[in-house]
C-alpha cells in the first residue's frame, strides 16, 4: 500500500527499527549511568549505589521514577514555552544524531551518504537546548552557566571538525559505514593504530592519527561538558550551570540528553578510530557477532570517560579556552595539512581515488 | 505528491517565520524564528537534492552564526520598543534598500525561469553533490574561492588586532614554565639553627 | 633539559598513564566505606543520639521534674510542666523536646541528678514530617523502654570515667 508516495510496509519496518533502537539505547544508558557512578565510586574507594536491585543494578530506574514523580517547578517570570522546549530540544537532538550511527553491518537507521556531516550539524544544534534553557529560566546563574557551556561547546566543535576531516581524508567518504569498512582487517588498520607493516608508507600516518585520536577524545570530553571540562556545572563548586532552575522530568530530559551525547561521543570514537564493529584480529574470532565488538569498544570508551572524570582535576575556564583555540585548533589544522599531503602523494587508505 | 506537500509546508514555514522575525516583540524569540527560517530553507535544499548545502546551512548558520546572534541578543538586553520609536525617520533609506533587494530577486527569479534547465544543475555522471560542489569550487572558481578565504582571514586578523591589548604589569600564566618546574628548582631544605632563624 | 624530559613525558602521556594505573590500584583496593544500612560502624558509649526518659527497674519513672535540664538547655528545646501526683510525689505532666531545636550537646544528660533524661545510641529516627520530631513525654518514655538495655550498658561502661 502506498500513501503519499511512501510504502507503508517500509514505514512500519523503519518505525519498528527506530523503536527498538531507542529502547535498547535507553536501557543501555541506564546501566552505563550506573557504571559511571560505580567506577567513580570505586576509584574513590566508595561502594557506589548498591541497594536497589542486586549490586544496585536497578538504581537508574529508581532514579527515573523519582524524577518523574517530582514536581515540575517553572520559575516566575520564566519564558514558559522556551523553558519547556529547551530540555525537549536537547533530548531530540541527542536521539536524532544516533540515526546515522551504524552498530553492525547494515544495522543503521539511515545510511546517509553525508552521515558525518549530519552528525556534526545535529550536534551543533545541541547547544540550543543549553542556551535556551539558561535564558528561559529568567535567572542570572543559569544564564551565565549557559553562556559558559555553549561557548565551550562551540569552541571545541571547531577542533572536532578538523579532526573529522583528517579521518574523512583518509577514507574518502562521509558515509559512516564506509568509514568503518575502511578499517576492516585487524587492529593495524584502525585509525588509532595504523601499524600496517605490509604497507610501510602508511606508517607515516601513525603518529598523526594517534594524536588525532587523543585530541578527539579530549575534545569529546569538552564538547559534552564532562569533567575535567565541566566548568559550567561543576557539581562540587557551582550548582548546576544552566540547569539550576530545572527540576523533575525537565531535568531528567536534560540529563538523559547529556548522557546520550556522551555515549554518542563514545560511539563516534569507536566508529572513527577504533574500527567500529570489526574485530581486532580477523582470524579465529568470526563466531563473535559484529555488534558485540562495537558494544565492547563503546563500553571501553565510556570506561575511559569515567576514569578521566575520576583522575583528572578540573580545568580553569581560561585554560580551557586556551587549550581549545591555541593548542587543539593549530594542531588539528597541521594534521589536516599532513594527512591531505599524504593523500595527495599516496592516495586514500581505502584505495579510492 | 509528498515532495509537493513538503515544499508548500516548508515554504509557508519559511515565509511565516521570516515575518515573525521582524514581528516578534522579544528579540530572543526573533532569533528563534530566524532559526526556524534556516531550518525550513535547509528542508527546501534537501527537496532540491542538495543535501550537502542543507547540512552546511544548518551547521554554519544555525550551529554557529545564530548562536552568536543569540549571545549578543541575550547579553545586550535590547529594548526594541524604544528602538522602534525613531524608526520612521529611517523609512526612506529602508525603502531604497528594500526596493533594490526586491528588484534583484525579481531579476534572479525571471532569469532562472527563462533558462531552459530551470537554473538548477544536477551532476549527470552520478557523482554526489559533495563531489560536484568540490569540483566546481576547486577548479572553475578556485581563485574566487581562495579570494573569499583570504578576505575571511583578513577579517579575522583584523578583529584580533582590534581587540588584542597587551597590558603591562599583569601577571600571566606560562603553562610550559609551570609544568617544567621541578622539586630541585622550587624547594630548598635549610637546617635552621634554633633561635637564629633562616636569616636573610 | 627538564623541558625535553617534560616534552617526552607529555608526548607519551606518561603522567596520564601513571594516574590511570594509580586509579586502578585504588579501583581494586578494599572499600573504605561500609555497606551502611546493613553494616554499621562502632559507637562510643558516650555517643549522643536520640533522647530517652528512663525508668527505675520497678517501673517508676525517674524524672522528678527538677527542671534542671530545661534550665541548662542552650537551645531551649525542652519544655517541662509539673504537678504533684495523687501519691504526693512530684512528677512531670508534660515533658516535650523539640528535636529540630536540639543541638545534641548532652548538657541535659549531664544536668540530670537521677539519670532520667539520657541521649541514647539511636541515630536513625528520620521522619517524613516535621511534627513527628516534636517529642512528648510518652514518646520519650517509650524510647527509654525500648533502649533501656543499651543505655544501661553504656552508662555502666562510662561510669569509671565520671
Amino acid at each position: 500500500m502506498v500513501v503519499f508516495g511512501i510504502e507503508l510496509s517500509w514505514l512500519a519496518v523503519k518505525l519498528i527499527q527506530i523503536g527498538l533502537f531507542v529502547t535498547v539505547l535507553l536501557v543501555g544508558l541506564a546501566f552505563l549511568l550506573l557504571m559511571d557512578r560505580k567506577i567513580w565510586a570505586a576509584v574513590q574507594m566508595r561502594r557506589g549505589p548498591n541497594v536497589v536491585g542486586a549490586f544496585g543494578l536497578l538504581q537508574s530506574f529508581a532514579d527515573f521514577i523519582k524524577f518523574v514523580v517530582k514536581e515540575l517547578i517553572i520559575p516566575a517570570g520564566a519564558d514558559k514555552v522556551l523553558f519547556i522546549l529547551a530540555p525537549i530540544l536537547t533530548l531530540v537532538m541527542a536521539f536524532g544524531a544516533w540515526a546515522v550511527v551504524p552498530v553492525a553491518p547494515g544495522w543503521v537507521i539511515s545510511n546517509l551518504n553525508l552521515g558525518v556531516l549530519y552528525w556534526l550539524a545535529i550536534s551543533s544544534l545541541g547547544v540550543y537546548g543549553i542556551i535556551i534553557g539558561g535564558w528561559a529560566s529568567n535567572s542570572k546563574y543559569p544564564f551565565l552557566g549557559a553562556l559558559r557551556s555553549s561557548a565551550q561547546m562551540v569552541s571545541y566543535e571547531v577542533s572536532i571538525g578538523f579532526i573529522l576531516i583528517t579521518v574523512l581524508l583518509l577514507v574518502g567518504s562521509l558515509n559512516m559505514t564506509d568509514i568503518v569498512d575502511a578499517q576492516a582487517g585487524g587492529f593495524w588498520h584502525w585509525h588509532i593504530a595504523l601499524l600496517d607493516f605490509s604497507n610501510p608508507k602508511s606508517l607515516l600516518l601513525f603518529p598523526v592519527m594517534f594524536y588525532m585520536f587523543v585530541l578527539f577524545f579530549i575534545s569529546a570530553l569538552a564538547e559534552t561538558n564532562r569533567p575535567p571540562f565541566d566548568l559550567a556545572e561543576a557539581e562540587s563548586e557551582l550548582v548546576a550551570g544552566y540547569q539550576v532552575e530545572y527540576s523533575s522530568t525537565a531535568y531528567l530530559l536534560f540529563m538523559i540528553g547529556e548522557y546520550l551525547n556522551i555515549v554518542l561521543m563514545c560511539a563516534m570514537t569507536t566508529l572513527l578510530f577504533l574500527g567500529g564493529w570489526h574485530a581486532p584480529i580477523d582470524i579465529g574470532v568470526q563466531f563473535v557477532p559484529p555488534f558485540f565488538w562495537f558494544a565492547i569498544k563503546l563500553v571501553f570508551m565510556f570506561f575511559m570517560f569515567s576514569m578521566v572524570k575520576a583522575i583528572v582535576p578540573r580545568y580553569r575556564y581560561d585554560q580551557l579556552m586556551r587549550l581549545g583555540w591555541k593548542v587543539f585548533l593549530p594542531t588539528s589544522l597541521v594534521a589536516v595539512v599532513l594527512v591531505s599531503g599524504y593523500v595527495v602523494m599516496f592516495g586514500h587508505l581505502a584505495g579510492g581515488g | 505528491m509528498l515532495p509537493v506537500i513538503a515544499f508548500y509546508v516548508l515554504s509557508a514555514t519559511a515565509v511565516g517565520a521570516a515575518f515573525m522575525v521582524i514581528a516578534a516583540r522579544n528579540p530572543v524569540h526573533s532569533v528563534m524564528y530566524l532559526i526556524t527560517t534556516f531550518f525550513a530553507a535547509a528542508g527546501l535544499f534537501v527537496l532540491m537534492g542538495a543535501e550537502f548545502l542543507a547540512l552546511l546551512l544548518i551547521m554554519v548558520y544555525v550551529g554557529a552564526v545564530a548562536v552568536l546572534f543569540m549571545f549578543v541578543v541575550m547579553m545586550l538586553d535590547v529594548d526594541f520598543v524604544e528602538m522602534k520609536r525613531g524608526a520612521l525617520q529611517h523609512a526612506p533609506m529602508g525603502i531604497v534598500v528594500g526596493g533594490v533587494l526586491l528588484t534583484e530577486m525579481i531579476l534572479v527569479g525571471a532569469a532562472s525561469l527563462t533558462q531552459s534547465d530551470g537554473g538548477v544543475k544536477f551532476p549527470e555522471d552520478g557523482t554526489s553533490n559533495l563531489e560536484a560542489i568540490g569540483n566546481v569550487l576547486y577548479t572553475d572558481y578556485a581563485f574566487f574561492f581562495e579570494g573569499v578565504g583570504l578576505v575571511l582571514l583578513v577579517a579575522m586578523i583584523g578583529a584580533i588586532v582590534l581587540t588584542l591589548r597587551r597590558r603591562d604589569g599583569v601577571k600571566r600564566q606560562d603553562i610550559a614554565k609551570q609544568i617544567a618546574r621541578t622539586r630541585e628548582g622550587g624547594v630548598e631544605l635549610v637546617d635552621v639553627v634554633s633561635g637564629e632563624g633562616i636569616g636573610s | 633539559m627538564t623541558r625535553i624530559v617534560q616534552f617526552i613525558k607529555a608526548a607519551f602521556f606518561l603522567e596520564f598513564i601513571k594516574a590511570f594505573f594509580l586509579a586502578m590500584k585504588y579501583f581494586f583496593a578494599p572499600k573504605a566505606t561500609i555497606n551502611y544500612p546493613f553494616e554499621k560502624g562502632p559507637l562510643s558509649p558516650r555517643f549522643r543520639g536520640e533522647h530517652a526518659l528512663r525508668r527505675y527497674p520497678n517501673g517508676e519513672e525517674r524524672c522528678i521534674a527538677c527542671k534542671l535540664c530545661e534550665a541548662i538547655c542552650p537551645a531551649q528545646a525542652i519544655v517541662i510542666e509539673a504537678e504533684p501526683r495523687e501519691d504526693g510525689s512530684r512528677r512531670t505532666t508534660r515533658y516535650d523536646i523539640d528535636m529540630t531545636k536540639c543541638i545534641y550537646c548532652g548538657l541535659c544528660q549531664e544536668a540530670c541528678p537521677v539519670d532520667a533524661i539520657v541521649e541514647g545510641p539511636n541515630f536513625e529516627y528520620a521522619t517524613e514530617t516535621r511534627e513527628e520530631l516534636f517529642y512528648d513525654k510518652d514518646r520519650l518514655l517509650a524510647n527509654g523502654d525500648r533502649w533501656e538495655r543499651e543505655i544501661a550498658m553504656n552508662l555502666k561502661k562510662d561510669a569509671p570515667y565520671r
